[in-house]
């Protein structure tokens, strides 16, 4: 097929000068964009980044003992190994014991196998005095860990420079002496139920919310606009007051001498001397994050609702529909990109939720993002709240693929 | 079978929304059975109200309505049978045109083939067919506006209700519209309440006419009586063009009065809401009734000026300044013995007594 170039005045084939006029106001969309483009990419990608890389990353040992590992290599993991895997090991960890460098050791090996950091520590002190040559009894000598063939396999599972083992260890999961996976001891099983309650409680958070939204949304969409103005201060008001200042109200609300509990007991439903726990627990969590999640929930309510013109209920009405009917068949369904929006909305929010649950929720009522705060705090395993943190966004993007599937992502109006 | 005479009545209704101003006042309307009746006015004169009170969006605040001899004050809106056409159509955007026409249906519960039958047949009404599974979004505005229609008809009401339906249309599709709409009313003998405020279209569509200002009927007749014999100064200014004369009453004898102009000259005029000598009266002369250099000898003969001249296609339009009026309008069709008209010219205009009729002063 034979194409004639089309030509401009000056004699440039039309596409060439097209994107000569173009280029200019390219160049300055770029611009534009520029600022907003490495700011997002400093402030969110390099972190999420970091953030995974972190989760996986376990080089930090390969490290500090690379002789060991080199020796260890080799080793069946059936019995005890020889002698030149202490004395690697010895080249290894004395010069961090002279540096007093071991101590992240310590923690690392810990992590693996719990009387690691004793043995460590104990050798440590007793390393400086050990004798050239025969260092398999001297070690021996000095601690029983290192007469245990567990402890051996135990160092050699750390030798890859990257691991999986902090995801596994985030769903209840852990590699066996063999490098199998399996399931951690019963009692030691938490992440499985934090992964649930968490769960649990953004779903019932975003079913209370749409609950009590949608009739408030519906009200301000429809009430004429000197109360709809009012009543969208009375929404928006908490939505301006400060995070901690409501969840600290909601804790004087719900505190046993509360006046809920007050009023509670004055009704008769329980005892002055057996008043309920309304807080620490998961009740405060779903009803101060229910509160303070709400706006959430009314703004893409609303913002539906009002484009939904109340001649189609009247035609609905009028064509033969009870109210119900009218409203089952014509107005709900207009408000369903709302609805997914919103719901949308409250339940990722709710499933990362931090502050409330950890004012109000106590130990029964705090979430997964509580433990990804103790991790990064308390315990200083980042690795691990990084592996965690990953898995919540992992499961955000699959709830939000999920929903996409399910309602369509155009169909979601966020105002 | 006989025709209810009365099939709707609005017997003195009052309508209120703030407690403080009356929409509607005492407003007493019959409106015989399968007839095309259009409520008529500006906006805020009450004539939605009216048609809202009918289809049971608002009650009224005293006096009845009756359906087919039933009062309906307590009938709520989706008992009470009636088709609707709303302004901006009101088509269910998320059901296609199927499933518009088939809600009334499903909701009255009525077999699929059936159903079936009746939206083919209404959809042919409107020469739609083929549409069922577009959705309101894909059509155009002409089209949303017939499937409504078909809607508004597909359950087989008694009556019908529209309100300003064409009112989003432009120029040429609201005048085939006004057509299609009136053939399917005499076709299937439906009674229609039409309302709107574009005084051509109720002309053309209407058996009847229902002139409405500040919450009143001002005049209800059918579409030429309207036009040519207006009780009032209102339904005289609201429907087509009118020249008019403010004066008094000097002299009154049987179907003819003598009116004292304000320019001090006297016209003869046809005495309708004047009773007697010293009543003040506005008198109105349609255009078309007047006539430039009369050959036949007419009771009214005026000198007048030539102000202005507008060119219109079919014809000339001319501003003139008579007996101190300087907006008197005539008009001059377009033919080839054409007059020398120019602006600044003085010409004889002459018109009949009985065509320039004395109402109440504005």
């Amino acid at each position: 097929m034979s194409k004639e170039q089309i030509l401009s005045s000056d004699g440039l084939p039309l596409e060439v000068s097209l994107k000569k006029a173009e280029r200019k106001n390219k160049i300055k969309a770029v611009l534009l964009v520029a600022p907003l483009f490495l700011f997002i990419f400093i402030t969110y990608v390099m972190p999420i980044g970091d953030m995974l890389f972190r989760s996986v990353d376990d080089r930090m040992i390969t490290k500090m003992l690379p002789n060991t590992f080199a020796a260890l290599e080799k080793w069946d993991s059936k019995e005890l190994p020889d002698e030149k895997v202490y004395e690697a090991f010895y080249k290894d960890f004395y010069p961090l014991a002279m540096n007093k460098t071991s101590g992240k050791l310590y923690a690392r090996l810990n992590y693996e196998k719990s009387g690691f950091s004793s043995g460590l520590k104990k050798t440590n002190r007793k390393i400086k005095k050990f004798e050239k040559g025969n260092y398999k009894e001297q070690f021996m000598a000095t601690h029983k860990i290192w007469n245990k063939v567990e402890y051996w396999t135990a160092l050699k599972n750390t030798a890859p420079k990257w691991s999986y083992a902090k995801y596994l260890k985030g769903m209840d999961l852990k590699f066996d002496d063999q490098r199998n996976i399996v399931q951690v001891d019963k009692d030691r099983q938490i992440h499985k139920i934090l992964w649930m309650r968490t769960l649990n409680v953004a779903f019932w958070v975003t079913i209370f919310c749409f609950v009590l939204s949608y009739p408030i949304a519906h009200l301000l969409a429809t009430l004429p606009m000197k109360y709809s103005n009012l009543l969208m201060i009375c929404v928006l008001l908490p939505f301006w007051t400060s995070l901690l200042v409501r969840t600290s109200s909601w804790m004087v609300l719900l505190q046993q001498q509360g006046p809920i509990n007050d009023f509670i007991v004055w009704l008769g439903i329980a005892a002055d001397d057996n008043r309920p726990e309304l807080m620490y627990n998961v009740v405060g969590t779903f009803v101060a994050m229910t509160q303070i999640l709400l706006p959430f929930m009314v703004l893409p309510l609303y913002s539906v609702m009002k484009t939904i013109s109340p001649s189609l209920m009247r035609a609905g009405k009028s064509l033969g529909g009870t109210p119900l009917v009218a409203f089952a068949k014509v107005y709900f369904p207009l408000t369903i990109p709302g609805i997914g929006a919103g719901c949308l909305l409250v339940f990722i929010l709710a499933i990362g939720y931090y502050i409330t649950p950890a004012l109000v929720g106590g130990a029964s009522g705090s979430l997964i993002s509580n433990t990804i705060a103790y991790h990064m705090k308390s315990s200083l395993d980042w690795a691990f709240a990084s592996a965690l943190g990953t898995m919540l966004l992992v499961g955000v993007l699959t709830i939000y693929w999920v929903y996409n599937k399910l309602v369509g992502i155009d169909n979601i109006k966020l105002g | 079978m006989s025709k209810n005479k009365q099939f709707v009545r609005f017997d003195n209704v009052d309508k209120s929304y703030d407690g403080k101003i009356l929409v509607v006042k005492g407003l007493n309307l019959d409106i015989e059975e399968g007839e095309f009746v259009t409520m008529l006015g500006p906006s805020g004169s009450g004539k939605t109200t009216c048609l809202m009170m009918l289809a049971g969006f608002e009650t009224p605040t005293h006096g009845e309505i009756y359906l087919d001899n039933n009062v309906i004050s307590n009938i709520p809106p989706h008992k009470r049978g009636i088709g609707m056409v709303f302004q901006n159509y009101a088509l269910f955007p998320h059901m296609t045109v199927y499933e518009n026409l088939a809600f009334p249906l499903r909701v009255r519960k009525i077999p699929k083939d059936e159903a079936d039958k009746k939206i083919d047949k209404a959809l042919s009404m409107v020469s739609l067919q083929g549409f069922e599974a577009r959705m309101p979004m894909q059509l155009s505005g002409g089209q949303q506006q017939r499937v409504a229609v078909a809607r508004s008809l597909v359950f087989d009401p008694k009556l019908v209700l529209m309100d300003e339906p064409l009112g989003a249309l432009d120029k040429n599709l609201r005048e085939s519209m006004q057509y299609e709409i009136k053939h399917i009313h005499e076709s299937i003998g439906v009674t229609v309440v039409y309302v709107t405020h574009d005084q051509s279209e109720a002309l053309t569509m209407s058996n009847r006419i229902a002139v409405f200002n500040d919450g009143k009927v001002q005049q209800l007749s059918s579409p030429d009586k309207l036009y040519e014999e207006p009780v009032n100064s209102f339904v005289a200014e609201f429907i087509g063009e009118n020249n008019t004369f403010g004066g008094v009453v000097s002299d009154i004898s049987g179907d003819t009065c003598k009116v004292k102009l304000d320019s001090g000259n006297e016209i003869l005029a046809n005495p309708v809401s004047v009773k007697s000598k010293g009543d003040k009266t506005t008198v109105s002369l349609r255009p078309e009734r007047a006539i430039i250099n009369p050959s036949d000898k007419m009771d009214n003969n005026h000198k007048g000026k030539i102000e202005e001249v507008i060119y219109h296609g079919d014809h000339t339009r001319l501003r003139v300044n008579l007996l101190g009026n300087n907006s008197f309008i005539l008009k001059v069709p377009n033919s080839s013995s054409n007059l020398d008209i120019k602006s600044g010219k003085d010409i004889n205009i002459g018109w009949n007594s009985k065509d320039s009729r004395a109402l109440d002063p504005k």
